[in-house]
């Protein structure tokens, strides 16, 4: 065989090599979906979403389970999304070069990638240590600090974006920084903060591990904040890993709603970038 | 207007922009004190155990809550072996990943392609792992497993990692599920560090005749080195301290042993096994402290895998 020949089988092999890869990692996510709406369609039925998390051998729902992780995914987003836009907004327009900028950036990627069961230690030392329980602002907080480093990502990417003319051109008819920021650059990146604080929602909606030792669980219906508070994933969790069929039944059908929440979130959001990037 | 009001109008933006700034600047210095209060908040949950304990807490495997003796050493072992597995699946997977999306795939479906990938990681944990414990265990259990016990089983020495009954849940198992959810973050940091390739360094190896797979390997790869490993050691952070698919297939012992297919567990599964359960004071505080060194652990890879990436960046813009 030439070495012309031989260079091209080579590369032909690699070539096919790569593009099984992508093949196996695009069965994977069929075979994960495939499974979830084989085994959770089934769960499907009116009373998944108007009845309680059943005792063993009991028909029931979801309804507080979804109810928690609900309401506690919309605390942490409207406790961490603030902080996290602002720390975006340190970093983006105030700290451009600063050793302390420089830091945070650092730290903000650490926490990113940081181990969430980490997160719920964190919180359970300092929340629930100190209110001598559990509760679902434990919870909340927990996720909050999930937002938070997201959101930091999202919105420094995106201020960056935002064309410098603009900032001078404010700043030129005398306006005041504040005001530059609040009605100038917020506005011209406010697709892409808003894709942000979507894909933070994704993440936390359905983190389990900080659930774990800081909202914990409950089997009843609950509105306290102040008390433990049943939640999908943890619901999912121990569902699972019971002996008995009717609750896997139930963690299945808990596993598909999460899945296709955060799917679809995560396209709209996506979506939402694209459409922003096209639009000047 | 009178040019009393107008300086007093001015004085008040200045207090506004003022308040605005040490706004931004007091939510950045929290993140900072997130970081150190994890820290701090391990460490002293972590204490009693390391006092009690010592070093060699670390290196013990003994793991006895009815007696209060409690050692690392197997939660470590397992946090480790199950994150090499998981990278040596997903590394060459996720090269071929990236290879396809930058060089192979047509312009019109790199996007769709790269978001469906880019969906693997959005799908959560714990769906990993409710499917990982009904689907992918019974799988391995009754048809790759006995395969790999009747090839390698044996062999000597390569036959010990694969001894013992095939139980679908174990080391191997987590490993696999690992794999799968480090996949999607190594091929997209993969794919954005090969785009930062000059286009003219690519063009001038194809314009003297080389193949792709000649361009890919003698010029992006050396190109982008840092940043693979990068992205590599992002990976590996991420499998380390991944916890819930784990805690569904590794069966939960705290044993050592040399067979990929026996039961393990890792940090993060103990801890979310055990820690509501755990009632003794040192029994709590050994878990804190397995915390704190899985937080050590993570630390260092992240911080390395920055450090590789800013590398590459600078590279990239100078």
């Amino acid at each position: 065989m030439s070495r012309y020949a031989r260079r091209r089988v080579a590369n032909r092999i690699y070539l096919a090599l790569s593009f099984a890869a992508t093949a196996v990692g695009l069965i994977f996510l069929v075979l994960v979906l495939y499974a979830l709406l084989r085994n959770g369609v089934p769960a499907l039925s009116g009373t998944l979403f108007t009845a309680a998390t059943p005792p063993p051998g009991s028909a029931g729902g979801l309804a507080n389970a979804i109810y928690g992780s609900v309401v506690m995914t919309v605390v942490a987003t409207l406790v961490g999304t603030p902080v996290g836009i602002l720390t975006g907004t340190f970093l983006a327009e105030f700290g451009r070069g600063s050793p302390f900028a420089a830091v945070v950036r650092f730290v903000n990627d650490i926490l990113l990638s940081a181990p969430s069961i980490i997160i719920g230690l964190f919180v359970y030392q300092i929340v629930v240590v100190p209110m001598g329980h559990f509760s679902a602002w434990a919870g909340s907080i927990a996720l909050a600090l999930i937002v938070i480093p997201v959101v930091v990502r999202t919105t420094e990417n995106m201020l960056a974006l935002v064309p410098n003319s603009l900032r001078e051109a404010a700043s030129a008819l005398g306006t005041p920084q504040w005001r530059v920021i609040m009605q100038v650059i917020y506005r011209a990146a406010i697709q892409g903060m808003l894709t942000g604080v979507m894909l933070a929602v994704a993440r936390i909606a359905g983190e389990t591990a900080p659930l774990l030792f800081t909202a914990l669980n409950n089997q009843f219906w609950t509105a306290n904040m102040n008390a433990p508070m049943a939640n999908l994933p943890v619901v999912i969790f121990q569902f699972a890993l019971s002996p008995y069929n009717d609750w896997q039944v139930l963690a299945w059908g808990g596993a598909m709603l999460i899945t296709v929440t955060i799917l679809a979130l995560n396209i709209l959001a996506r979506l939402l970038a694209g459409w922003s990037n096209q639009t000047p | 207007m009178a040019i009393g009001t107008i300086s007093g109008q001015l004085g008040r933006q200045r207090e506004f922009d003022a308040t605005f700034r040490a706004a931004t600047a007091a939510a950045a210095l929290l993140v900072l004190l997130l970081l150190g209060g994890v820290m701090v908040a391990l460490g002293v949950g972590a204490w009693p155990a390391f006092s009690h304990f010592g070093p060699g807490f670390l290196v013990n495997s003994a793991w006895n809550p009815v007696s209060d003796q409690f050692g690392a050493l197997p939660a470590i072992f397992g946090t480790l072996v199950t994150s090499l597995i998981a990278m040596l699946i997903a590394v060459p997977l996720a090269l071929g990943v990236a290879v396809f999306l930058t060089e192979l795939c047509p312009p019109v479906l790199r996007r769709p392609i790269g978001t469906m990938i880019e969906l693997l990681a959005a799908v959560p944990s714990i769906i990993y792992g409710i499917w990982g414990l009904f689907v992918l265990a019974p799988f391995l259990q009754l048809t790759v497993q006995p395969i790999l016990i009747d090839i390698f089983g044996g062999i000597p020495i390569i036959g010990l990692l694969f001894e013992g009954p095939p139980l679908g849940l174990g080391i191997l198992t987590a490993g696999f599920i690992l794999a799968m959810m480090v996949l999607p973050f190594i091929a997209s940091v993969m794919r954005d560090v090969f785009q930062t390739v000059p286009p003219m360094l690519r063009e001038s190896a194809y314009g003297l005749g080389a193949t792709t797979s000649e361009v890919v390997r003698d010029i992006v790869v050396p190109f982008t080195r840092t940043g693979i490993i990068g992205g590599v050691m992002l990976g590996l952070g991420r499998a380390l301290g991944e916890t819930m698919a784990v805690t569904f297939v590794i069966g939960n012992a705290h044993e050592i042993h040399a067979s990929l297919l026996a039961p393990g567990t890792t940090i993060s599964a103990t801890l979310a096994n055990e820690f509501t359960e755990a009632v003794s004071k040192l029994y709590v505080s050994s878990l804190f402290a397995l915390g704190f060194i899985l937080f050590v652990i993570t630390f260092l890879v992240l911080a390395a895998a920055k450090f590789m990436l800013f590398r590459l960046e600078r590279q990239a813009g100078g």
